[in-house]
């Protein structure tokens, strides 16, 4: 123990223990990706100005990220698609847990229950992604509630199969007996005994999904089965970046693509170090 | 009151039987002892008569009719390892107090102190976990006791100490126990009779 506090007093926080330094992580991080949020937000509000005066600036202290061809500045450009991309993740993660979480309470219902969510798992597992994202997409006419609905619903099976096998190992546990044997009904033993142990697992799968779900939405976007080009995505902006990038204007696609890794990355960040501060070993510390 | 297993078999695979036309039978307020070698399927005779593996042939009955497979069961089980017998997620209080609420003489009698209801399992050594997890199974609708190697993990100290409590609380009670061990000593010293469970793989 004392080894491991003394590494970390030697890092970047010095006088902070392992706990208050992974809190203080997860903390700046939620705070910068809720920033990128309001802030899209607020700057959605009012239409964004071309201004043909200035285009195809490169980065200056005026606009950081530079102007496009239409005058537009960059950064406010690339702050609304992250923006809009935290949000469809957010949306994509929140309805894949819900759907993990019907899908685990059906598994534990029952065998033949058990054996229909295993078999949808494994038939969604079994079609490559992206694909599939784009198939529904385009059956659901496409657009911005297709793309959504399309990555909602492609982003539960591996939480799924993770939350599966926890129950199915929860109730070989004797305490699970005891509580029967104790005449606790199978409701009672559900929510009491099993649920505390899914929370922290769902809490984190949902976290980790955030940047998968935002990565596919802007993948499929940018192949141009997304979202549609007046949208300020990140996949859009990407797309058409790249009909610039032989002119020089490297500027359009290299901010929006850094930020894009920044906010994954940020997202992995938090999911990791929620991990760390849910480990049994030190759960109750 | 009667707890019986009559002519119970039960293997965990097909064709592999563990335990073959098994007898047993237990009276209130009787502490009987059964010893086995190790593997010769004690453990899952136990699990058989507090009904936690019901795929058995044969019967096991109370007072001659079938134990409800819902509600308080009246024979309850307590296990070798305690620290597998709790919720990890759980406080000691809450653990204590699932099935009854267990009183104040039980506590003194087992020498559970109050601040450890506050801790989680955890915090506590298998001894203490092993009084608390005999504290909640030995509630008033409780008939039968299945102790099943209760006292293997601990020192003997505590092993004395234990038993001393169950077998006052059992007398009080008038609930029957049926003592598990590998431990011939042990069972000498607390049955008044004991039976052998053969080891039918193993002869
Ligand atoms: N859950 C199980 N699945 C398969 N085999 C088991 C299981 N539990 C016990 N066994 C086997 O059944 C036999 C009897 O085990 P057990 O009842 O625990 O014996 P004892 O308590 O007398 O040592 C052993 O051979 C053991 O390996
Ligand atoms: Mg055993």
């Amino acid at each position: 123990m004392s080894t491991a506090v003394v590494t970390v007093n030697r890092g970047l926080f010095r006088g902070l223990n392992l706990r208050q330094k992974t809190l203080l992580i997860i903390g700046s991080t939620s705070l910068l990706l809720l920033g990128i949020v309001v802030s899209s937000v607020f700057l959605g509000g009012e239409p964004l100005q071309t201004n043909f005066g200035s285009k195809n600036l490169a980065p200056s202290l005026e606009h950081p990220f530079g102007t496009d061809w239409m005058g537009r500045d960059m950064f406010v450009r690339t702050l609304e698609g992250l923006g809009l991309s935290i949000l469809v993740g957010g949306l994509a993660s929140t309805i894949s847990t819900v759907l993990t979480v019907i899908l685990g309470l059906l598994s534990s219902a029952g065998k033949t229950a058990d054996s229909f969510v295993s078999w949808l798992v494994d038939l969604f597992l079994s079609i490559p992604h992206l694909l599939l994202i784009i198939l529904i997409s385009i059956g659901l006419g496409g657009g911005a509630t297709g793309v959504i609905i399309a990555v909602a619903l492609t982003h539960w099976p591996s939480l799924t199969r993770v939350v599966r096998a926890e129950i199915k190992q929860l109730k070989t546990q004797e305490y699970i007996h005891i509580s029967r044997n104790l005449g606790k009904s199978k409701w009672w033993i559900a929510s009491k005994h099993i649920l505390p142990h899914l929370v922290p697992q769902i809490l984190l799968g949902t976290i980790l999904m955030f940047p998968h779900a935002i990565l596919h939405e802007a993948s499929v976007t940018f192949l141009g089965f997304g979202l549609s080009p007046h949208e300020p995505a990140i996949g859009i902006i990407l797309s058409e970046s790249m009909r610039y990038l032989s002119a020089g204007y490297w500027w359009l696609a290299f901010f929006p693509g850094l930020s894009l890794l920044i906010v994954v990355l940020a997202f992995d960040m938090i999911g990791e170090n929620l991990g760390k501060l849910m480990n049994p070993k030190n759960a109750h510390e | 009151m009667h707890l019986k297993g009559e002519n119970v078999s039960f293997g965990y695979k097909r064709n592999n039987l563990i335990l073959k036309d098994v007898n047993i039978s237990l009276g209130s307020g009787e502490v009987l002892g059964l010893i086995g070698d190790s593997g010769s399927g004690k453990s899952t005779l136990c699990k058989i008569l507090a009904g936690y593996e019901n795929k058995y042939q044969g019967k096991v009955t109370l007072d001659e009719k079938e134990i409800p497979p819902k509600g308080y069961n009246p024979v309850q089980l307590v296990f070798q390892h305690p620290e597998k017998a709790v919720n990890p997620k759980w406080r000691m209080n809450d653990i204590l107090n699932e099935g009854h609420f267990v009183s104040q003489d039980i506590l003194e009698a087992f020498g559970i102190k109050n601040n450890w209801l506050n801790r989680w399992p955890n915090e506590l050594s298998g001894g203490e976990l092993q009084r608390f997890a005999l504290a909640r199974a030995l509630s008033p609708k409780t008939r039968f006791l299945i102790a099943d190697e209760i006292t293997t993990m601990v020192d003997s100290i505590t092993q004395a100490q234990i038993w001393n409590i169950v077998l006052d609380i059992v007398e009080e009670l008038n609930i029957g126990v049926l003592v598990v061990s590998h431990d011939r000593n042990l069972i000498n010293r607390l049955c008044n009779d004991t039976v052998y469970l053969k080891d039918i793989n193993n002869t």
